[in-house]
C-alpha cells in the first residue's frame, strides 16, 4: 500500500511559544496523499493548514508525530535534503538572479552539471511558457509571470512532491481562473503529486481530485470535492464550502419533524433526538405544492436569485431560483417550496 | 521562532557573531575609557603622566583650589566660568539651532515626494561634510576681512570690521553653523510622520494657525525635539574643534580645557577627572533622553 | 488673500526661515570653494581665477604625506568596521530577541555616544603606554581607534537592510536544496551588499573627517589631512588650506551621491 502513498503524517502535532504562551497549531493530524494526485488542504486563516505544509516541507519541525514521503521517516530532515519543492505565496524569487538562474537554482545547489541544468531550465520554461523572459529579473515581470517562474522553479528539480501556499491569492479574478486551469495542466502534464493550500474553496473544488477541510488545528473531513460538497459531516464544513440553510428538527419514524410541524422523509441518517439539517438553497424548489412559506426579501443576483423565506415557525431559509424562471415574487408573498429530502444532510447539533 | 534550547542557540551565534565587533570596541573605544576612571584617582606625575598612588585631589580641583600658601579652600573661578561658558553656549547653540531647525524641517517634510528627496540630501552633505572644513568655511564669513564685514563696510553700515572672530560670539555662531543639520534630521524624522489631516482636522475645529502648531503640532512631535535637542546639545557640551578654531585659544570650552591638561597643564589625573564629569553629563542627558522617548512615543 | 489656495501644510514664516537656513548653511561653504581658486597670494584679496594653490598643495609633500596617510587609514579602518559590523547585523538581527541583545547595542553605538574627546583622551592614555611598552608606533594604532568609532556607522545602514529582507528569501534557498552556508554565500550576502556597500562608504566618509580622536593618538609625523590642516592654522588660514577643503568636500559628495543612488535602488 505504501508504494502508492506521496506523503504521510502521522498524529502530527504542532505547539508554538513556551511556558504560559504557547499555541496549538495543529492538534493531532494524520493524512495520506496518493502518488499523482492533487490534494487541497481547504480551510479559514489560522487553522493550521499552512503549519501543516510547512512540517512536510521542513520549515517547521512537528511537536509530535511524523512525516513520511514515499515511506521513509522525514520529520527531522533538513528542508535543504528533502525532494520536495515550495511555491511560495510571496514567489520569493531571488530579486538579485534572471528567471534563468532562479529555475537553475535548485539544480545547482544539488551540484548538478551545468548543461544538465540548461536542459532542465529549457525544460520548465517551455512548461510554464515563459522561453521569452530568461534573461529578465523578476521585478521586471508582471505578477502573474512571477506566478509562473515561482512554480517553474520549484518544478525544475522534479521533486516527489510540490507544495503550493496559496499561490494565486496575490492575483486579480481574472488571471486567477487563468492559473487554476493552467496549474491543472501542468499536474497533468508533470504527474508530479500536487498538495494545495487555500482557504478559497471554489479554488478547492474546481481543481482538486481530494479536499481536506481543516479547522482550528484538526482535520475534519477529507474526500472528493463531490463529496465535500453533497455530504457534509459536519455543521463546519457544510457552512464553509458553498452557501448551506440550516434547520433544526427532531427525528422521528419515516423522517424528521422541523420546528413547523412539517414532516421531511430524510434517509435514514443513525441518528436520533435533535439534529440540524443542511439543505443547500438550489434543493429548494418553489411552487404550487409543499410546506407553505412567505418570502421575507429578495436579492437579485443575476443569473440566479435568492429568495429568503420564512416558515411558519419563522425559522428562514434561502432558496435559489434561476432568474428567468419567471417565478416573480415579491417580499410579503405567500408560496409553497419542496425540499429535496434525499439530498438533505442529518448532523448532530 | 520556536522558544526552548533552540532559543538559546540563537542568543550565542547572535553572541558569537557580533564578538568581533565587541572585542574591537571594547579595546579601542570603551576599555580605555576605565583606565580614564582609574587615572582620575590617581596623583599627579612630575612632567606627564601619573604616580600610582591613590588620591582624590584631582576630583577636588575639578571645582575647588587650595591657597598654595595659607591653605585656604576657595571654588577655582577659573573652571566655573569654563564649565559656565561650555553649559550656555550648548544651551544658546541649541535654541537657535531649534528656531531654524523646525521650519527647515517642516519645509522638507511638506515637499512632493521628489522634491523632498533633494531637500533632505542638501541637508545631509553638510551633515558628512567634514566638521574642520565647515569651521573653516564659517571662519572665511566671520574673520575681520571676511565676507560678512567686508559686506557691511562696503554697504557702508560700519566703517570699521567688527570683531567676532575668537569671541563667544565666534563659538557660538560656528556651533550653531555646524550642529544645524542634527537638529533638522530628527525634527524631518518627527514631522514626516506626522498626520497632516490633523492639521485640518483642526481648522475644521475653529483652530487658528497659531493654536494648531502649539496644541497639535508640537505636542506629537515632541519626541522628535527631544531627540534634535539632545543631538545638539551633547555634542555642543564636548566640542573641542569650532571653540579652537573660532574662539582662539582664551575662550575655551571643557573639551579645550581637557585637552588642556593632556598638553601644557600637564595634568593627567585632573584631565581624567574632568573628562569623566563631562562623561557623566553627557550619559546623564541620554538616559533622561530615553525616559523621555520611551513615555512620549505613541508607538510604543 | 482670496485668490491664495489655501494650504494646510503652510505655516507662516516657516518657508522664510527655511530658505535662510539653506542660504546660511551653503554660503560660508561657497565661499570656501570660490576663495580655494583665488590667484592671488592672499585669502583677503581676489586675485582672478587660478588652480594655483590646487597645484602647490599637490606638490606640497607634507600634503602628499598626509593624504596617502589618510586613504590608508580609512581604508583598513572602514574595512575592518564593515567586516565586524556584518557579522553584529548578522547576529542581532532577524532572530528573535535573546538575552544580552541590548547590551550589545549598547556597546556598538557606544562612539556615538561618548563625547569624542573623551574617548580620544582614554586613547592617548591607552596606546601611550603601550607605546612604551612595546617600542611599536605605526599606524596600527589609528587605524584599530579609527575602525572603532566606524563600527556604528557601517552596522546601521546594514542592519536597516537586513531588517527590511524577505526572511522567505531564505526559506526558498534551503527549500531548493542549498545548505545554511550556499543560503548565505548564494542569497543573504548578494541582497545584503548594497548595505554592507553604504556602510562601508559611510565609515569611510567617518574616518577621512576625523579630527579630534587621530590628533591624540598620532605619533609624530602621523598627520592625516584633517590634522595637517589644523597644524596649518596655527599660522594663519592659507588658500592652500581652501584648496585641501575643497577636494574633501568634493569627495564626500561623490561618495555620498553614490550611497544615495544606492540606498534607494533597493526597492
Amino acid at each position: 500500500m505504501s508504494e502508492t502513498i506521496a506523503v504521510a503524517a502521522r498524529n502530527v502535532g504542532k505547539v508554538f511559544g513556551a511556558g504560559a504562551h504557547t499555541f496549538t497549531a495543529l492538534g493531532d493530524v494524520s493524512i495520506e496523499i496518493e502518488k499523482g494526485e492533487f490534494f487541497t488542504l481547504l480551510g479559514p486563516s489560522g487553522c493550521g493548514k499552512t503549519t501543516l505544509l510547512r512540517c512536510i516541507a521542513g520549515f517547521e519541525t512537528p511537536t509530535t508525530g511524523t512525516i513520511e514521503l514515499s515511506g521513509r521517516d522525514i520529520t527531522h530532515t533538513p528542508p535543504n535534503k528533502r525532494p520536495v519543492n515550495t511555491v511560495f505565496q510571496s514567489y520569493a524569487l531571488f530579486p538579485h538572479l534572471t528567471v534563468a538562474e532562479n529555475l537553475g537554482f535548485g539544480l545547482k545547489m544539488l551540484g548538478k552539471s551545468r548543461t544538465e541544468i540548461d536542459t532542465s531550465v529549457a525544460r520548465v520554461l517551455a512548461l510554464v511558457q515563459m522561453q521569452a523572459f530568461a534573461d529578465r529579473l523578476p521585478q521586471q515581470l508582471s505578477g502573474g509571470q512571477q506566478q509562473r517562474v515561482a512554480l517553474a522553479r520549484a518544478l525544475a528539480p522534479e521533486p516527489q512532491v510540490l507544495l503550493l501556499d496559496e499561490p494565486l491569492s496575490a492575483l486579480d479574478l481574472k488571471l486567477r481562473k487563468e492559473m487554476q486551469g493552467e496549474l491543472k495542466r501542468l499536474q497533468i502534464e508533470t504527474g508530479i503529486t500536487f498538495l494545495f493550500v487555500t482557504h478559497d474553496q471554489e479554488e478547492a473544488l474546481t481543481m482538486s481530485n481530494r479536499i481536506g477541510v481543516m479547522s482550528a488545528g484538526a482535520l475534519l473531513q477529507v474526500g472528493t470535492p463531490h463529496d465535500i460538497y453533497e455530504r457534509p459531516v459536519s455543521r463546519f464544513v457544510a457552512d464553509f464550502i458553498g452557501e448551506t440553510n440550516f434547520l433544526e428538527a427532531t427525528v422521528e419514524d419515516g423522517g424528521v419533524r422541523l420546528g413547523s410541524g412539517d414532516v421531511l422523509a430524510v434517509p435514514p441518517s443513525g441518528r436520533t433526538g435533535t439534529v440540524t439539517l443542511a439543505i443547500r438553497p438550489e434543493q429548494i424548489k418553489i411552487g404550487q405544492d409543499g410546506l407553505s412559506a412567505r418570502v421575507v426579501a429578495t436579492t437579485y443576483l443575476g443569473t440566479d436569485t435568492h429568495y429568503t423565506l420564512a416558515l411558519s415557525d419563522h425559522s428562514t431559509l434561502v432558496a435559489r431560483v434561476q432568474s428567468n424562471s419567471g417565478a416573480d415574487l415579491k417580499p410579503g408573498d405567500a408560496v409553497h417550496v419542496t425540499i429535496d429530502a434525499q439530498s438533505v444532510q442529518v448532523l448532530a447539533t | 521562532m520556536s522558544g526552548g534550547a533552540h532559543g538559546r542557540s540563537k542568543g550565542l551565534n547572535g553572541w558569537l557573531l557580533s564578538l568581533p565587533a565587541l572585542v574591537l570596541l571594547f579595546v579601542a573605544a570603551s576599555g580605555p575609557l576605565l583606565i580614564v576612571a582609574v587615572y582620575s584617582f590617581l596623583e599627579k606625575g612630575d612632567y606627564s603622566g601619573v604616580r600610582w598612588i591613590f588620591s582624590g585631589d584631582a576630583w577636588f580641583r575639578v571645582l575647588f583650589e587650595k591657597d598654595i600658601f595659607d591653605g585656604t579652600v576657595s571654588l577655582a573661578d577659573a573652571n566655573l566660568s569654563i564649565f559656565w561658558r561650555s553649559v550656555k553656549l550648548s544651551l544658546a547653540t541649541t535654541f537657535i539651532t531649534f528656531v531654524l531647525g523646525l521650519p527647515t524641517a517642516w519645509f522638507i517634510a511638506t515637499r512632493a515626494a521628489k522634491a523632498r528627496a533633494i531637500w533632505l540630501f542638501l541637508i545631509t552633505i553638510p551633515f558628512w561634510t567634514n566638521l574642520l572644513i565647515r569651521t573653516f568655511a564659517i571662519m572665511e564669513v566671520i574673520r575681520n576681512q571676511g565676507l560678512l564685514n567686508t559686506a557691511l563696510i562696503n554697504l557702508g553700515v560700519i566703517s570699521e570690521p567688527i570683531q567676532i572672530l575668537y569671541t563667544d560670539t565666534a563659538v557660538l555662531i560656528g556651533m550653531a553653523y555646524v550642529y544645524l543639520p542634527l537638529m533638522v534630521l530628527p525634527l524631518f524624522a518627527a514631522i514626516d510622520r506626522f498626520d497632516m489631516r490633523l492639521i485640518e482636522a483642526g481648522y475644521d475645529l475653529y483652530a487658528s494657525r497659531w493654536l494648531i502648531l502649539r496644541r497639535i503640532i508640537l505636542p506629537i512631535i515632541k519626541p522628535g525635539i527631544v531627540a534634535g535637542c539632545i543631538l545638539v546639545f551633547v555634542p555642543s557640551l564636548g566640542a573641542y574643534v569650532t571653540p579652537r578654531v573660532l574662539g582662539g585659544g582664551k575662550n575655551m570650552m571643557i573639551g579645550n580645557f581637557i585637552e588642556l591638561q593632556f598638553g601644557q597643564g600637564q595634568n593627567w589625573p585632573l584631565g581624567a577627572a574632568l573628562s569623566m564629569v563631562l562623561l557623566i553629563v553627557v550619559m546623564g542627558a541620554l538616559l533622561l533622553y530615553t525616559r523621555v522617548s520611551s513615555r512620549d512615543d505613541p508607538h510604543g | 488673500m482670496g485668490k491664495r489656495r489655501f494650504d494646510v501644510t503652510t505655516l507662516p514664516g516657516f518657508t522664510f526661515i527655511a530658505i535662510t537656513a539653506f542660504v546660511l548653511l551653503y554660503a560660508p561653504i561657497f565661499t570656501l570653494v570660490i576663495y580655494s581658486f583665488n590667484g592671488g597670494n592672499s585669502v583677503n584679496v581676489w586675485g582672478g581665477f587660478s588652480l594655483k594653490w590646487y597645484a602647490i598643495a599637490a606638490q606640497n609633500e607634507a600634503v602628499q604625506s598626509a593624504a596617502i596617510r589618510s586613504v590608508i587609514i580609512a581604508v583598513s579602518a572602514s574595512g575592518i568596521a564593515t567586516t565586524v559590523a556584518t557579522m553584529a547585523a548578522l547576529g542581532t538581527t532577524r532572530r528573535g530577541r535573546f538575552k544580552g541583545q541590548t547590551a550589545i547595542y549598547i556597546m556598538i553605538n557606544q562612539p556615538l555616544m561618548v563625547p569624542e574627546i573623551v574617548t580620544a583622551v582614554a586613547l592617548l592614555i591607552f596606546f601611550s603606554s603601550i607605546k612604551i611598552a612595546t617600542g611599536y608606533t605605526g599606524l596600527g594604532y589609528l587605524i584599530l581607534a579609527h575602525a572603532a568609532f566606524c563600527v556604528p556607522f557601517a552596522y546601521l545602514p546594514i542592519r536597516a537592510r537586513l531588517e527590511g529582507m524577505d526572511m522567505t528569501m531564505e526559506t526558498a534557498a534551503a527549500d531548493l536544496y542549498a545548505s545554511p552556508w550556499q543560503t548565505f554565500r548564494y542569497v543573504t550576502l548578494p541582497l545584503l551588499m548594497p548595505g554592507v556597500i553604504a556602510g562601508a562608504m559611510l565609515a569611510f566618509v567617518i574616518s577621512l573627517d576625523d579630527v579630534i580622536i587621530t590628533e591624540f593618538v598620532k605619533s609624530a609625523g602621523q598627520d592625516t589631512l584633517p590634522t595637517y590642516m589644523l597644524g596649518q592654522l596655527r599660522r594663519a588660514l592659507t588658500p592652500e588650506v581652501n584648496a585641501i577643503s575643497t577636494v574633501l568636500l568634493a569627495l564626500t559628495v561623490v561618495i555620498l551621491t553614490a550611497f544615495f543612488l544606492i540606498t534607494r535602488k533597493r526597492d
